[in-house]
């Protein structure tokens, strides 16, 4: 039964490995929980789920996983311990229910019929007033209004434990969701991982100490690698236009980036990049920069992100003449292919949902032309193009 | 053997589940959180409830894995060889134990506290699978396997600046501090500041929420921001009309526990401002 559980939550894409399914199962084998939904729902995720960025994902995998238990007709059929249905019965009976089941004989006896009435019945049943199912007054089924009523299966109004994973309060820590104020900083550290892929080498004093200690008093030099950010970003912005929706998201991702590299180097464009950008937005028209002039000035290893929409007519793309704002002599797909062609690593961040690409025919050309390295401006689709950004050629 | 929380820790479900689960199973607990949710005092408490011995060993930027297991100090072996020193021909003399060690070898089950993890290198959670999975090592000055008596708790707290690797994290359990609700807020002040009005919780809770639901805070106030704030006002005696008056609402009073970053400040205030003239 618990192999579904597993396979569940891996089919959300939840890593989970056999590792931690044996601990789960151990858990349960040393009596961790008991026949309690709630608290298995707590040590399952603690055992299962590393990171919290797939809490959203796991809550939601024990829920399918969860209803297909509550769904199941066999569950009427598995033989429940009495001293859990007892423990059941006590929590959500009140004083005076439990009075009146007294009344009735007893909980051992109101037990007992249930058992009897479960074998007698064969098939499902709603209302009447004997048989096992909803909506009637027998004292067992769901939803039912006789008041010392036992509940089989469906929702409860209190103490059930599917109201912990049904709220999905750690929706917004799951990665595939778009950047917001919270999650920058969590991409922010992706973006650091790049900084300590240095190769060069410094001198390590107190290495040599150490080392030439030991070698009894015979110097022997050590070496140690750099700290120093090696990594060098160049980042082109998309700006105005169709950008505007996603201003602030683009803004937390450059305040980002520049507080974790010095170097960093940035440039504006608007919908495509031509035969120049710019630094500054308010002086957009005298200080351009020839794109040629970036080519020339920094080296093949810089990496560069560009950040964009790319959404735009076609033409704008493909055509020389096509920029909107000015002439250019040779089209937007050039530029980029130049670019991309250029550096090593080239990356694009597209804000769009990743389920609209398609329907821009622009974001395909423009994901051809940078070979395939479109990601999402999320954080899942940051730490892929960091991923990718990051590899040694 | 089971956590149930303390007098002076209010321990949720959930946490008290991948406690007992971490000290069951004999698993290392991975605990995270926003800033200020009790993260280091769980270790504190827990080893408190249990009646255990707790090892602490906090993180830094600089600290490496296997100062944690011993240090071998050869400049001084080296000086005193000089010296001429007898100390010299032992060179257990010169190794120095690390907290690893230090759990390892106790006679009792202890609670070893790994704050911060993830300020240390990159590297520094991989350095440590060996030895948290097996609770063993090898020293190599001694030619020698320090191996756990008694398998420690180990908890380990990460504030979430750097990721962890997926080797490591499959190794430790892994429980998720969310922060507390009003209920466990109120339980939680009680314990902290006991002799305070109940009118000036609700007063003060309704402010601090609304705190935290300003949009775009660099920093939300934490469970730690908020005892702090409320030991201030107990202890100004500020008149607890201030709390509710129309005029304090916008800004609280001595904001200045609740926020840490000037920028936070400026724009509850700028916020403030807003509400007052389209008011």
């Amino acid at each position: 039964m618990l192999v579904n559980l597993f396979n569940t939550v891996k089919s959300y894409g939840v890593p989970v490995t056999l590792r931690e399914f044996l601990d789960l199962l151990n858990g349960l084998d040393q009596k961790l929980v008991f026949a309690d939904w709630n608290k298995f729902y707590f040590l399952a995720r603690t055992l299962l789920v590393k990171d919290e960025k797939y809490f959203d994902k796991f809550d939601r995998a024990f829920d399918i996983y969860f209803r297909g238990i509550k769904s199941m007709d066999d569950i009427l059929k598995m033989l429940i311990p009495d001293d859990w249905v007892r423990q059941k019965f006590e929590k959500e009976l009140s004083k005076e229910d439990l009075e009146k089941i007294n009344s009735l004989g007893g909980l051992d006896k109101l037990l007992e019929e249930f058992k009897k009435r479960l074998e007698e019945q064969e098939k499902a049943h709603h209302g009447g007033n004997k048989w096992i199912g909803t909506a009637g007054t027998s004292p067992f089924g769901n939803a039912g209004q006789h008041p010392n009523g036992m509940r089989v299966g469906g929702k409860s109004n209190k103490g059930m434990a599917a109201k912990v994973w049904e709220e999905r309060q750690f929706q917004n820590l799951d990665d595939s969701l778009q950047l917001g104020t919270r999650n920058i900083k969590i991409a922010l550290r992706k973006l650091r991982k790049m900084t300590r892929t240095s190769d060069r080498w410094e001198f390590n004093l107190d290495g040599t100490i150490k080392s030439t200690a030991k070698n009894a008093g015979y110097l022997e030099i050590e070496y140690l690698r750099e700290k120093l950010n090696d990594i060098n970003l160049i980042v082109f912005f998309d700006v105005g236009g169709s950008m505007d929706p996603f201003v602030k998201v683009c803004e937390e991702l450059f305040s980002a980036a520049k507080s974790e590299f010095k170097n960093l180097e940035y440039y504006y464009f608007h919908n495509c990049i031509y035969e120049s950008v710019w630094k500054d937005n308010f002086r957009r028209n005298e200080n351009r920069i020839p794109t040629q002039s970036i080519l020339s000035k920094f080296s093949k290893n810089h990496k560069i992100l560009i950040v964009g929409d790319a959404s735009m007519a076609p033409y704008e793309l493909t055509n020389s003449g096509g920029s909107i704002e000015h002439w250019n002599d040779e089209s937007g797909e050039k530029w980029l292919k130049k670019i991309q062609s250029y550096f090593y690593k080239t990356a694009w961040l597209n804000p769009v949902h990743q389920d609209h690409w398609d329907y821009t025919s622009t974001i395909r050309m423009v994901s051809g032309l940078m070979d395939q390295k479109m990601f999402p401006l999320t954080i899942g689709g940051i730490s892929e193009a960091v991923g990718f950004l990051s590899k040694r050629n | 053997m089971k956590f149930q929380g303390t007098k002076q820790y209010v321990a949720t479900e959930d946490l008290k589940i991948a406690v007992n689960a971490a000290l069951t199973l004999e698993k290392p607990l991975l605990v995270k959180g926003e800033p200020g949710t009790g993260k280091t005092m769980l270790a504190v408490e827990v080893a408190k409830a249990l009646g255990m011995r707790l090892v602490e060993w906090h993180v830094k930027s600089t600290t490496k894995a296997s100062q944690g297991l011993y240090e071998y100090d050869a400049v001084s072996r080296l000086r005193d060889s000089q010296l001429g020193n007898e100390k010299v021909s032992d060179i257990a003399n010169y190794i120095k134990k690390g907290k690893l060690w230090d759990a390892f070898t106790a006679d009792e089950r202890v609670v070893l506290l790994v704050d911060e993890i993830d300020k240390a290198d990159i590297e520094f959670p991989n350095d440590l699978l060996q030895e948290l999975d097996r609770m063993e090592f090898y020293c190599y000055e001694l030619d020698q396997t320090i191996k756990a008596k008694h398998r420690p708790l180990v908890i380990i707290t990460s504030n979430n600046e750097k990721d962890l690797p997926d080797a490591f994290l499959r190794r430790c359990f892994f429980h998720f501090i969310t922060f507390p609700d009003r209920d466990v807020l109120e339980k939680i002040i009680n314990i902290h500041i006991p002799k305070i009005k109940k009118k000036l919780i609700k007063d003060s809770l309704d402010t601090f929420f609304e705190v935290r639901k300003v949009p775009g805070l660099k920093k939300k106030p934490s469970t730690s921001e908020l005892v702090d704030w409320l030991k201030l006002l107990v202890s100004d005696d500020l008149a607890q009309e201030i709390l509710t008056s129309k005029q304090s609402n916008l800004v609280p009073p001595l904001y200045g526990a609740l926020l840490k970053n000037e920028q936070d400040v400026e724009l509850l205030q700028r916020l403030a401002f807003m509400a007052k003239r389209d008011s």
